[in-house]
């Protein structure tokens, strides 16, 4: 049973197929000990029955502290959102192995409901290639960055 | 959050999380979140509600 309605995922299927990039969201789950897991993946499910371009890896949390620390998650749900650096168009060869995942930077901690799920509908397009919206004269500020920043946004689903 | 996110997505030294306060109550009371959007750049520097793009990066970078 799906969580949106024939409208929406009208309009999130025609967005996503201009995705020039191949999306994956980094799913970190436990199953134990977590209300928002199981629903959070609900919601996620929704994505690659609406594009083959976005990709579910799910991680265990318990099981693999290493891939945990690797992207900076210390609870759980969480998501990272990756994406491979070559046209999604280009279908992979059997034997060049898994695809080389580059990190978008960019988490969600908690369930992407409400508000939270438009921001993950954004930062999928972003990550699969539609281009950033910021003004030319703040990506010249951000390249200019040069130590680590690291953000917490705190939101709420209404 | 859209534009935290797209701060992270240009610069390889930015990485934004999107928190959900109600969840993580321990988080906002830690942060001392009392309204939405909050965001706390790098545990000291705190910006409230939503700001013009120029305005959040500025002071997101401590420039302001």
């Amino acid at each position: 049973m799906p969580l949106l309605g024939p409208a929406d995922q009208d309009r999130l299927r025609a967005e996503f197929s201009l995705m020039a990039r191949r999306v994956h969201l980094l799913f970190f789950t436990q199953a134990l000990g977590c209300e928002t897991c199981l629903l959070t993946r609900q919601i996620l499910d929704e994505f690659p029955a609406l594009s083959d371009r976005i990709v579910i890896d799910e991680v265990n949390f318990v099981l693999d502290p290493d891939r945990a620390r690797q992207y900076g998650v210390d609870r759980v749900p969480a998501i990272a959102v990756l994406y491979e650096d070559e046209p999604s168009t280009r279908q992979p060869l059997p034997e060049a192995g898994p695809p080389v995942l580059e990190d978008s930077r960019i988490r969600f901690l908690g369930m992407p409901a409400g508000y939270e799920f438009v921001s993950l509908v954004q930062a999928i397009l972003l990550a699969g290639g539609r281009g950033s919206e910021l003004s030319a004269a703040s990506l010249e500020r951000l390249a200019l960055v040069d130590r680590p920043v690291v953000m917490q946004v705190f939101t709420t689903p209404t | 959050m859209t534009l935290a996110h797209e701060m992270a997505f240009a610069s390889p030294h930015i990485t934004a999380w999107a928190v959900e306060a109600t969840e993580y109550p321990d988080l906002a009371r830690r942060y001392r979140v009392t309204g939405v959007p909050k965001t706390v750049v790098n545990e000291n520097i705190e910006i409230l509600g939503s700001l013009p793009e120029d305005a959040f990066i500025e002071q997101a970078l401590g420039e302001g």
